[in-house]
């Protein structure tokens, strides 16, 4: 069990990784706005000709 | 009940009879209620944004008017941008701007898009959680008045702030508390890791090395989550103490600070158990309860957000002979403003030139314009109906009427009487118990065996460390607000659902709450040869000229494609003027028909004015007869009779209070079915039967919608504004109905009833617990590590109980895709 006694620091250097990486986030406004994000990937590369765009199938 | 079989394809709503406006959208026609919703959908598809109706998950606001372009003139001008905005690095500017009409994620898709199109834009960071973008742009490219009508081309009024430090702060809270939150959480799965081996560790048997260093390090993991996560409660409950009260945070500071206290003096001293486990978790769970909490109180809107939407940014100075744009806050007592048509006051004044009418419905919510002669006063916020005005100010800034009623809400909005005293009093009680408990407990133990007293005493301390039972109310109340802003419904102050749980009477205001809030053409007839789309164009081109809010109903309608001359009003008839050559007449009945001679009577019949039924007709006339009739409603929301059943059927027996006529009050009230109502009512007037309801003991839902219900909603024991209503009513709401949806309410009511049910067993849960557990710590049956467990499992109960309300709320509705409302039917 001897490991334990290097394998827990160990896992407190990950964790404050963790948290580091976290604030980092926060103050970078990484968490100001959990909601638009998501809807930029349903985007087309480019846009598609003006015309045809809501005559798609929306259940496509 | 109204309409036409397909909804607006931009905003949902019915679309009046006999009305046709198409959207010429992907080739295809689509119907439109107004020219307002034609203009911005045509606009959102012809820059390749049609994806935002697929994307949207509730329906647009009504556009009302089609974009005014000339409203942004002011921001065209480069040296009075660059006194609003901040300078960014390269000469771009930036600015932050509030926008009205954002109401999901895709509205936020759109405006980031839109902008995005155009060049010398250089970032768009859209927030729809809190109706915000911030624009970044070059001014050698662009002008910030073209992004200002870009937005209002794709539906979405924006209202540019100034500085706004008071955003900037909250942004900060929100950020600081989600990192408190995080150590919390990291803090706490660390401490549980560590502490399973330390429950085992007692029966079990384990190194004693070992059992030490695990303590060690499960204090050090837990000193950043009780000093840095739990401070805001130490900051509150010192704050309460030097305002010699009890706040729910000082039983809570107590309970953090006992068991940390204790737990690290035992990890230090090899004796008695640690408690790092309970201590971290109920940081971190009244920490979660709280950030849910401060979202929802942020998502709900604050005060000066209210006074950006209603009061401008600019005005237009003369001095000297020039006229100048200038900011708002620059404007000075004596300075002369003109005014045109179509705008906001920037301050309080006294009219000096030009026959003004104004309407005032923001600060009386009287919705006829009001007449404003020479020496006549204006107020800030209110609009400019007529021809341009020439005022002289007299208040500015925080002297005006408007921030005088925005300083009251404000100061009511702090003060927040009502239920949140209950929970501080029986903090102090319970708080009370604890230490005349603990003072027994140590009294008894002196005497039997002084050498353990102290840690017999610091063993009861920790034992009713009231962490079950503080936990107890925040989680239930933050799981339900979070279920609940899921559905569109913002809970401003949580306290609000103790009480809509409670509540047995629901007072309406009628206008904009159970009735959309709009005028407009629900209906058109037309005799002989004229077209309904010809009689409304006439009409709109009559009406385009004047400014009486009957005239709004027709200008969103129709196009005014041509254009009237020689039009006069008569007050309280109607208009007559002159199109292509033709003498016509709008207004009433007898008005309409007296152009022919002798007066058309012949076509009275079918359509008499009908007040008794709250509904006026406007006639159209020339001097062959009687062209058109127009029905004109403020149509009930469709849901509304199913939400007064909903509501009847919880007990809540619903009652009308509205400043209208009693016709029409009548009419709204028979078709939702409410049997209670008053009619023309002053604001004070609808407070005197509210206090009359609570003299009886009722308490009381007030949903209203205007300025002039402030002072009801301020009085109500739950106040329910509308989501599109006015800022100044949402800012003393408790409840916010985001979506509009009526349903919502009966369904609100119905999970602060299932939440008050869940906090009580909570309660008695851990009331249970903490008695159990007490004397027998007292007595020392407990054996430390069966306490330990027993303090995480009490609080573990009550969160995932409280846990339960967050479960089977329907998710809203969705409207879908409204293009095509045949293949949704189907």
């Amino acid at each position: 069990m001897e490991i334990l006694y290097i394998m827990i620091p160990l896992g407190l250097v990950l964790v404050a990784l963790g948290l580091w990486a976290f604030f980092w986030a926060t103050g970078a406004g990484q968490f100001d706005d959990l909601d638009s994000p998501g809807w930029t990937v349903l985007e087309d590369d480019k846009a598609p000709p003006p015309d045809e765009t809501p005559d798609k199938d929306p259940s496509r | 009940m109204s309409a036409g079989k397909h909804p607006c394809f931009h905003c949902g709503e019915p679309i009046p009879h006999g009305l046709v406006i198409h959207a010429r959208i992907a080739g295809r026609d689509e119907p439109v209620c107004c020219h307002g919703c034609k203009a911005v959908a045509e606009f959102i598809t012809g820059a390749g944004l049609g994806d935002y109706y697929r994307y949207r998950d509730t329906s647009s606001s009504r556009a009302d008017e089609p974009p005014r372009p000339d409203r942004w003139a002011a921001y065209d001008r480069p040296e009075l941008v660059e006194r609003l905005t901040r300078a960014e690095p390269n000469g771009a500017r930036s600015i932050t701007v509030l926008l009205e009409g954002l109401r999901c994620a895709a509205c936020g898709w759109l405006a980031d898009k839109a902008l995005s199109l155009q060049s010398g834009v250089l970032d768009v960071s859209v927030n729809p959680a809190t109706a915000r973008a911030r624009l970044v742009w070059e001014p050698s490219k662009v002008r910030l008045g073209d992004l200002l009508r870009v937005l209002e081309h794709v539906g979405l009024r924006p209202h540019p702030l100034a500085g706004e430090p008071s955003e900037q702060i909250a942004l900060l809270e929100r950020r600081d508390a989600l990192k408190r939150l995080a150590v919390a959480g990291f803090g706490n799965m660390q401490v549980m890791m560590f502490a399973v081996p330390l429950y085992f560790a007692a029966s079990q048997g384990m190194d004693p090395t070992m059992r030490e260093y695990m303590r060690l390090v499960s204090m050090l993991v837990s000193i950043p989550v009780a000093l840095y996560s739990g401070w805001p409660f130490y900051q509150g409950a010192w704050m309460a103490l030097r305002s010699r009260s009890i706040s729910m945070d000082v039983p809570v500071s107590l309970g953090i600070l006992l068991a940390f206290v204790a737990s690290v003096w035992n990890a230090l001293t090899g004796e008695g158990e640690v408690y790092f486990d309970s201590v971290t978790m109920f940081v971190f769970f009244l920490g979660l309860g709280r950030y849910i909490e401060m979202i929802a109180r942020h998502r709900a809107g604050s005060v000066a957000d209210a006074l950006a939407r209603l009061a401008p940014m600019t005005a237009r100075r003369v001095r000297d002979g020039v006229t100048e744009d200038v900011q708002a806050v620059e404007i000075a007592v004596g300075d002369e403003l003109v005014v045109r048509t179509g705008e906001v006051f920037a301050a309080d004044g006294v009219v000096l030139d030009g026959d003004g009418r104004v309407d005032e419905s923001m600060l009386t919510g009287e919705s006829n314009a009001i007449a404003k002669p020479p020496g006549a006063r204006v107020h800030q916020g209110t609009h400019n109906l007529a021809t341009p005005l020439r005022v002289r100010v007299t208040a500015v800034a925080g002297n005006t009427v408007l921030s005088g009623i925005v300083a009251l809400l404000e100061r009511a909005q702090a003060e927040r009487p009502r239920l949140a005293k209950a929970a501080d009093r029986a903090a102090a009680w319970f708080l009370g118990r604890i230490l005349i408990g603990a003072a027994l407990v140590f009294a008894v133990w002196w005497f039997v065996d002084p050498s353990r007293a102290f840690s017999a005493t610091l063993a009861v301390l920790v034992v009713t460390c009231p962490c079950a039972l503080s936990l107890a109310t925040p989680t239930a109340l933050a799981a339900a607000t979070a279920a609940l802003a899921r559905r569109g419904v913002l809970v401003a102050h949580t306290d609000a659902i103790e009480a809509l749980s409670k509540a047995t009477h629901v007072l309406w205001d009628k206008t904009g709450t159970l009735t959309k809030g709009l005028v407009r053409v629900e209906d058109v007839r037309s005799y002989g040869d004229v077209t309904s789309q010809q009689a409304l164009e006439w009409a709109a081109s009559l009406e385009q000229l004047s400014e009486h809010p009957i005239a709004r109903a027709f200008t969103v309608t129709g196009a005014p494609t041509v254009r009237a001359s020689e039009v006069e009003v008569h007050a309280g008839r109607g208009l007559e003027g002159r199109i292509d050559g033709r003498l016509l007449r709008i207004g009433t009945l007898a008005f309409a028909g007296a152009l022919k001679s002798p007066p058309s009577g012949a076509t009275a019949a079918d359509t008499a004015t009908d007040d008794a039924v709250g509904e006026s007709w406007v006639y159209l006339g020339d001097e062959s007869g009687l062209l058109a009739a127009f029905r004109l409603t403020d149509p009930l929301r469709p849901e509304a009779g199913q939400c007064v059943a909903g509501l009847a059927e919880l007990g809540l027996p619903s009652e009308i209070v509205s400043g209208d006529e009693a016709g029409a009050v009548a009419r709204i009230a028979e078709r939702c079915g409410i049997e209670r109502q008053a009619a023309r009512l002053t604001p004070q007037d609808k407070l005197a039967r509210l206090k009359t309801l609570q003299g009886e003991g009722a308490v009381v839902v007030a949903v209203g919608d205007g300025i002039n219900d402030a002072p009801l909603l301020r009085g109500a024991d739950v106040a329910v504004a509308m989501g599109r209503g006015s800022a100044l009513a949402q800012t003393s709401a408790d409840l916010i109905l985001v979506r509009e949806s009526l349903d919502d309410l009966p369904h609100t009511v119905e999970l602060a009833r299932r939440t008050q049910r869940v906090i009580r067993q909570n309660l008695a849960w851990s009331i249970a617990y903490n008695l159990a557990a007490l004397p027998l710590a007292a007595l020392g049956f407990v054996p430390p590590w069966l306490a330990a467990i027993g303090m995480s499992l009490s609080s573990v109960v009550v969160v995932l109980n409280a846990m339960r309300l967050s479960r089977g709320a329907p998710p809203p509705r969705r409207p879908g895709w409204p293009a095509n409302p045949q293949a949704e039917a189907a």
